[in-house]
């Protein structure tokens, strides 16, 4: 998976020499599905090989049950650049363990991630300087290193990211994003007929 | 009632209505295979595991009821997966049950232990691993309900030995809850009107129609409409039959070996009305020069085929049949005047279409008497001298295009062969499972040698459990259609396709399986050889059809490239046929 600055239009609140970081053979164009799926085993595997065999690119994906736990809910980031964004969801629909499918559009959705990271601390201070601006903590700290703890909008945690490297980035852990549509924005309109 | 789940599985596919399965025991079905034997089910014991899946295919496809495999564990699965694809590809309805090692044992690369459900997942519409035998029934429901609904497809069951050893309390559900498999859609009234507003103006429409209008049942109603509009109609290799050959609005197979006539009419349609076909490249050819002028009304039961290859102007998602009656509903006028006054004048396309007709026939040219001998004669032989309603089988390759192209075919089901994957040794075994389906029908496998070659020895269960198919091999000692590609796309480097006529020996081959073996090598022979396998109905009749090696299948529209660029073959003159007189 790419170290990737997540820019597109999805709409990012990212100054030009942020974006500007990572350069890529391809801008990414990047969609988010949630999918609401029955909790049996298999069915991740089923969603990724149907993406592998379609030759969709998963950006990230997170998986959970909800609080049925006879579903789980999954957060799929799509890099739809060479792909058509309906195929995704109208082949996501034929699996008979997907309940439904909608994409989520950054416009109207609440995004997060999650980032554990295992970074240089010589200076811990100069650390949680870095992430308490991104309202993160530090779990872990001994002998010159610390393990921080950040939650944030993804782009945000980019951001982060970025900062932490120069102290050195030794294990970096982020989970992919999950999102849930804004309370008052409309229910989905990708082209499901369920 | 307590069963094992063995017992449970042989009760489920009997309340499922089966009344044929096609398999072969091993080591971790062989709790299943004990009970077979006292289910009214009827068992064919095949040779191979392949044979037994391409026999479901055949049963399916004539008799419109899912084909039943049951297989055991590990290369018997493996051996599966093949026409499991197959009928993934065709939407075939399809259950398979496989075996597996017990519970306790997967993962630890037991005998004949594989991750068949993992292996089968890109190939299956479903596929389920049994854990339980309380959820047998439940899951023998949902697997023939999921089979047969919607765009049909195969599911698998495998089902470990210990669970089938295992007992269970009996019961049959009322019906199949899943919540994430919806194959019911209306269809949707303005994309009907708009559909009949596209038709009602176009000035050179062309029915578009594919394999999933026999899923549909949907013949007669194509008929209605085709004939109610007066719109010719081209039927793609899966949907041969669905509109009669003779039918004077039928263009017959368009694609890369289609006539020139149903080729050159959807490329220069104004209007294609694509009813359950899907762009496949073979019809297509490059999609980006495909139809350049045609708006597109697309019906598919599977809304992901809408927009896969070409965008259409009017997506209809629903069922065929249902479709095309709300279709034929709206254009029909309340007054009782005739549709075709209210539609376009079409009499410039329809006589520049007979006259491509008139002007580019399919042909061939059989020398009067003697060698060689033409395999397309040897076609258009087996169609005049078997009934009407033959069912006719192929496997992939030369013979397949030459069958589909000079039988006539004029009713819907009497024709079964393997359309998107392509698998050479289909036609014997897929002829079995339909002789099975349709005692009453005479079943013709045209097969090739390369292809017989690959699953002949089915002709040993056909023996053995009195189904008397008929198969003639085009024999032209050659894979010939990678030959026809070598010459012409390859300057003539034939690389590994010489297969030889002379081995095996086809005759003494069938005669071995227990078959009435025929060799033919002129053209004075082939109608006598045909008139004395008809008559034979107590064991299979191979005939070894000696045809000219160096025959080609034209026309051809070479891989890739624009369906303008059409070959018409060396009697055609392809460049006469490029400029033909085609309306702007």
């Amino acid at each position: 998976m790419w170290q990737a600055v997540v820019s597109g239009p999805q709409g990012t609140n990212l100054s030009p020499e942020e974006s500007a970081v990572v350069s890529l053979p391809q801008e990414p164009d990047l969609h988010i599905f949630a999918a609401i799926v029955e909790n049996k085993f298999g069915v991740l595997a089923r969603i990724a090989g149907l993406f592998s065999r379609r030759g969709f690119n998963i950006f990230s994906l997170a998986v959970a049950p909800t609080a049925d736990p006879s579903y789980s809910r999954i957060t799929i980031v799509v890099d739809v650049h060479n792909t058509d964004v309906n195929q995704i969801a109208k082949q996501l629909d034929k699996l008979v363990n997907v309940i439904n499918i909608s994409e989520l559009h950054p416009s109207d959705s609440l995004e997060r991630e999650l980032m554990l990271a295992r970074v240089g601390a010589v200076d811990l201070e100069a650390v949680v300087d870095v992430i308490s601006e991104y309202g993160g903590e530090v779990l872990d700290h001994a002998d010159g290193e610390a393990i921080v703890s950040v939650s944030a909008h993804p782009d945000r945690l980019d951001r982060c990211e970025r900062q932490l490297r120069p102290f050195g980035l030794h294990v970096l852990q982020r989970t992919g994003r999950i999102a849930l549509r804004a309370l008052d924005a409309d229910e989905p309109a990708v082209g499901m007929t369920a | 009632m307590e069963l094992t789940g063995a017992q449970a599985l042989m009760r489920s596919l009997e309340m499922s209505g089966v009344e044929v399965m096609f398999g072969l025991p091993g080591g971790a079905i062989l709790p299943v295979y004990d009970p077979v034997l006292d289910s009214p089910i009827r068992h064919v014991l095949v040779r191979h595991e392949q044979g037994a899946g391409h026999m479901a295919q055949g049963y399916a496809h004539v008799t419109g009821k899912p084909g039943v495999a049951m297989v055991t564990s590990g290369p018997a699965a493996t051996n599966i997966v093949t026409p499991l694809c197959d009928a993934f590809m065709d939407s075939i309805p399809m259950v398979v049950v496989t075996g597996q090692v017990a519970m306790s044992a997967i993962g630890s690369d037991a005998f004949q232990e594989c991750d068949t459900t993992g292996i089968t997942m890109a190939v299956t519409k479903h596929n389920y691993l049994v854990t339980d035998p309380a959820d047998i029934p439940r899951i023998v429901a949902e697997a023939f309900h999921i089979a047969t609904t919607g765009r049909p497809g195969p599911v698998l069951i495998d089902l470990p030995k210990d669970v089938s050893n295992a007992t269970m309390d009996w019961y049959w559900p009322d019906g199949v809850d899943l919540p994430g498999y919806r194959p019911r859609r209306e269809i949707d009234p303005a994309a009907i009107a708009e559909a009949a507003r596209l038709i009602r103006t176009a000035e050179r429409p062309v029915i578009y129609a594919g394999g999933g209008l026999l899923k549909a049942r949907a013949a007669e109603a194509l008929r209605e409409l085709a004939e109610m509009c007066e719109i010719h109609v081209v039927t793609t290799l899966m949907a041969r039959g669905v509109f009669p050959d003779r039918h004077p609005l039928c263009l017959g197979m368009p694609g890369m070996h289609g006539n020139y006539t149903a080729v050159t009419a959807m490329q220069q349609a104004d209007l294609l009305i694509n009813l359950g076909a899907r762009f496949d490249d073979r019809v297509t050819g490059n999609p980006a020069h495909f139809a350049p002028g045609a708006k597109v009304i697309h019906v598919d039961i599977d809304p992901a085929e809408h927009g896969k290859v070409r965008v259409p102007d009017v997506p209809i998602a629903g069922d065929a049949k249902v479709a095309i009656e709300a279709l034929i509903e709206v254009l029909r006028p309340g007054d009782g005047s005739a549709v075709t006054d209210a539609m376009a004048d079409r009499s410039v396309w329809k006589s520049t279409v007979s006259g491509w007709q008139e002007q580019y026939p399919l042909s061939y040219d059989q020398p009067s008497s003697g060698h060689p001998l033409k395999p397309q004669y040897v076609v258009e032989q087996l169609r005049d001298h078997t009934p009407d309603d033959t069912i006719v089988v192929a496997g992939v390759g030369q013979h397949q295009m030459w069958a589909s192209q000079f039988w006539q075919f004029d009713h819907p089901y009497t024709w079964v062969n393997s359309g998107g994957l392509g698998t050479m040794g289909f036609a014997v075994p897929a002829a079995i499972g339909a002789k099975v389906g349709r005692p009453d029908r005479t079943v013709w496998a045209i097969d090739g040698d390369g292809c017989f070659q690959m699953t002949a020895q089915e002709l040993i269960s056909a023996s053995a459990e009195n189904i008397p198919v008929k198969v003639g091999i085009l024999n032209n000692a050659y894979l010939g259609m990678v030959r026809q590609w070598q010459e012409l796309f390859y300057a003539e480097r034939y690389s590994e396709v010489y297969l030889s006529a002379d081995h095996p020996d086809y005759v003494g081959w069938a005669e071995a399986m227990g078959c009435v073996g025929i060799r033919v090598e002129s053209a004075e022979e082939v109608v006598p050889a045909i008139t004395k396998a008809n008559a034979v109905n107590d064991r299979p009749v191979v005939i070894d059809f000696r045809v000219d090696t160096e025959e080609k299948v034209y026309p051809m529209v070479p891989a890739g490239g624009s369906n303008d660029d059409i070959i018409l073959g060396p009697e055609g003159d392809a460049d006469a046929a490029l400029k033909g007189s085609a309306p702007s």
